[in-house]
């Protein structure tokens, strides 16, 4: 089981964040200052690479809408999640949210659609 | 049954070892991958509850997190002396179809409900509050081995 690890790459029309590992509640905060500090420098237009993601909660969720919000705000952005694991899935899915959020297949497709 | 118990203050910096004990007891009472999933998402949702309402923020409250099981089912048992803190009384938000109309609020709640089998709040005024999270699990469990 991985701890958290996050990579940010910046794409000419976006940003890639790659997370990897477990984001349990006591760690969604450390995802929420990436986006804090991509805000920061006006970048709104983000995919989120989840091939790796091993785990979420509801913090996780939290810190995504939050941001999420931030970004398509004066429609400047977006948050785009690409490459769920199914079990990841399957949370979105029980939480409900999953309507809300633009889910791509693959990282390819989620960084073509900026 | 089976029985293992760690103590740990209500520090959010302890969760992952926390997590890390309550998948290795599922491991040890033979749960499916999908059911210690649920065990470790549940037991995170209720642990953020106590710290942020029942210790509101504290770091110094004690939680008693226990994991009894046996062929078919795993418990989950956390136990604290915060404020109570009632989270089957607590209602969860309608699910919203657009962005604007998400509450952030309840989610963890709905995980557990929906997780878990059963969920019992019990609050005793001078003994604390009890949660107990019941799992059956889809299989039985192979023999048991003893905990870590």
């Amino acid at each position: 089981m991985a701890d958290l690890n996050m990579s940010v790459t910046e794409l000419k029309r976006c940003v890639l964040v790659k997370l990897s590992g477990r984001i349990d509640s006591s760690k969604a905060g450390e995802v929420e200052r990436v986006f804090q500090d991509l805000e920061s420098q006006g970048r709104f237009r983000i995919v989120l690479d989840m091939s790796e993601v091993e785990y979420i909660s509801s913090a996780f969720l939290r810190v995504l809408i939050t941001h999420m919000k931030k970004a398509k705000r004066f429609n400047r952005g977006n948050i785009y999640l690409a490459a769920m694991p199914p079990r990841i899935r399957d949370v979105f899915e029980l939480s409900g949210l999953l309507p809300v959020f633009k889910v791509y297949d693959t990282v390819v497709e989620a960084v073509g659609d900026w | 049954m089976n029985t293992a118990e760690i103590v740990f203050a209500s520090d959010l910096a302890n969760l992952s070892a926390a997590l890390d004990f309550v998948r290795a007891q599922c491991r040890f009472a033979g749960a499916s991958d999908d059911e210690t999933f649920a065990c470790e998402l549940a037991t995170d949702e209720a642990c953020t509850n106590i710290i942020e309402h029942a210790y509101q923020g504290r770091k110094d409250g004690e939680i008693r997190l226990t994991c009894l099981w046996a062929d078919e089912v795993f418990i989950i048992r956390l136990h604290d002396r915060g404020q109570p803190f009632d989270p089957t009384a607590v209602a969860v938000p309608p699910r919203a179809a657009r962005l604007e109309d998400v509450e952030i609020g309840g989610l963890g709640l709905h995980f557990m409900r929906s997780l878990m089998d059963e969920i019992r709040f019990e609050f005793d005024p001078a003994g604390g509050n009890t949660l107990t999270m019941v799992k059956r699990l889809s299989h039985g469990a192979a023999a048991p081995r003893e905990p870590r």
